[in-house]
């Protein structure tokens, strides 16, 4: 039994204390997740490979009130399904970082609320383990 | 070089299940053509668009192999607009004197499902559930109202409207009349967007045949000149769809680039305008759209529908047909729909949603993934 990140470049594991990671453009100075090769914001083709902390604030939110159709893999039915929030947290690094949410409880959810990094096993692998991706849960509630 | 639509054609939206997508793309053609007194071989360029009705430029096998110039189109929801700026731009260089603008769609049930590698995304980013254009529009609402201070009402009061204006409009999908509690009682989809305030993919086509101002009357005593049209892309800051991360500085959106270029182009302002088509994939992005399109303030946009300031009566209507809520959302259709509804007003035919006072100066604006908007002006 393997658990794997679901994309080895999003955040640091095996890690006590997983952070996210991203780019940072060496030339504009501007910030990017997942890190990618080339700036969207100057165009200068190469970027470093920066930690983005662990913590941010909740920017937006929404509820996932329906079961996805492709290309979403879960291991969930339309029986077994429960809505997840999804939102925007912004990072001290200088982004805003789309993400799922521990918290599916609108009354629960406010814009500023502190969030912090959690990883969870979010889906069956194919080496008899869990795909590992990462979330935001309140701060509040640790 | 000025440029006039002097054919309007339509196939009516919604579901049409013994017509390919293509068939009904045909139909708003040879009406578009007979509205304008030409035969398909007159014909000497056409731009078209369809997300999943198949190639625009298959529409030959329907009208016949005239060997026209034809060229297929592809923006996302913004197919319609871009269709429409290649064949205006055909038109203004002076290289062909009509064309042929087409666009048609038919769309399977439910939402789209859009693959992360079309838009340059890891395959993770659609597998753990976060690739929905519904979350988007939901949390870019959800934010909007925040900053702005607009409630749950103004969300309700756009759908509301869209409704009663698609129960006068015969070419309409959605042609029932909704009650406020009907709507923000309807199932929550994405928080705060309810299912009676998304559009839904749907099928229906429409073709505009334009020409060499100059010669417009020829054609028609009723030319519908376009004073402008502008299509943009986002610059680096604009909060758009399918991002799995945002900048925290902000940008103009595309739509606000588009308008102003689009006001520059036609010399005029936004309050020269007496009718307007907003995009309205869902509530929130008409409220959003009326001041990203210059017709208000941030945050003014609550008082003003609760006053009916675009209702078809008010001071500006606003998707007099129901706009893509009671429409629904043919892709490669739904930007020139906007542009057929305001030609019909301007040549006052609009029947029982008809706009008061002789409306001279019309507005349209269609918004796609992931940050495309089209703009046009335009006067009779």
């Amino acid at each position: 039994m393997t658990d794997c990140p679901i994309h080895p470049n999003l955040f640091t594991w095996p890690a006590s204390n997983p952070v996210l990671l991203g780019g940072k453009c060496p030339r504009c100075g501007e910030v990017s997740f997942p890190a990618q090769s080339s700036c969207r914001n100057c165009g200068h083709n190469d970027s470093n490979v920066i930690e983005l902390g662990d913590r941010g604030s909740l920017w937006t939110w929404t509820i996932q009130n329906f079961l996805p159709k492709s290309p979403y893999v879960s291991d969930e039915t339309v029986e077994t399904f429960k809505p997840y929030g999804v939102g925007y947290v912004e990072m001290p690094a200088g982004i805003r970082i789309e993400s799922r949410l521990r918290i599916s409880d609108p009354n629960k959810l406010r814009i500023g609320m502190p969030m912090k990094l959690i990883i969870e096993k979010f889906s069956s692998n194919d080496q008899g383990g869990s795909n590992l991706c990462f979330a935001f849960d309140s701060l509040g509630d640790s | 070089m000025e440029v006039a639509i002097i054919g309007l054609g339509m196939h009516p939206f919604g579901r049409s299940p013994h017509k390919t997508g293509l068939q009904q793309g045909a139909e708003a053609a040879r009406e578009a053509l007979a509205d304008a007194g030409l035969s398909w071989n007159d014909i000497e360029c056409g731009y078209g668009g369809s997300q999943d009705g198949g190639n625009a430029d298959a529409i030959v096998n329907e009208l016949g192999l005239s060997g026209l110039q034809f060229t297929n189109i592809f923006n996302g929801c913004a197919t319609g607009g871009s269709s429409l700026h290649a064949a205006y731009s055909a038109i203004k260089s002076g290289e062909y004197r009509n064309a042929l603008v087409l666009g048609f769609d038919k769309h399977p049930r439910g939402a789209f499902n859009a693959l992360p590698a079309d838009w340059g995304i890891d395959d993770w980013y659609g597998e753990t559930g976060l690739m929905l254009t519904t979350q988007y529009f939901g949390m870019k609402i959800q934010r909007y109202m925040h900053e702005y201070d607009i409630s749950e009402q103004a969300l309700i009061s756009v759908a509301e409207k869209a409704f009663l204006n698609g129960s006068i409009t015969p070419t309409a999908w959605r042609k029932q009349a909704l009650s406020r509690e009907e709507i923000s009682t309807s199932q929550m989809v994405s928080h705060p967007l309810r299912k009676y305030m998304f559009c839904s993919p749907a099928e229906g086509a429409v073709a505009l045949v334009i020409c060499d101002a100059n010669e417009a009357r020829r054609f028609t005593d009723k030319p519908i000149f376009l004073n402008a049209a502008i299509v943009r892309t986002r610059h680096y800051g604009s909060f758009e769809v399918f991002s799995p991360s945002q900048p925290v500085i902000k940008a103009n959106s595309p739509t606000v680039i588009a308008s102003q270029a689009a006001y520059e182009q036609a010399g005029i302002g936004p309050s020269d305008i007496d009718v307007a088509q907003l995009q309205d994939t869902e509530s929130g992005a008409e409220i959003i759209h009326m001041a990203e399109n210059g017709f208000c303030n941030h945050g003014e946009q609550e008082k003003l529908l609760q006053e009916g300031y675009t209702s078809i009566t008010g001071n500006l209507p606003v998707n007099t047909d129901g706009g893509c809520l009671a429409n629904g959302e043919p892709v490669g259709a739904s930007g020139l729909r906007q542009v057929h509804e305001i030609c019909v007003q301007l040549r006052q035919e609009a029947g029982e949603r008809q706009v008061l006072g002789e409306p001279k100066t019309g507005y349209t604006h269609v918004y796609g993934a992931p940050g495309i908007s089209g703009v046009t002006i335009l006067s009779r």
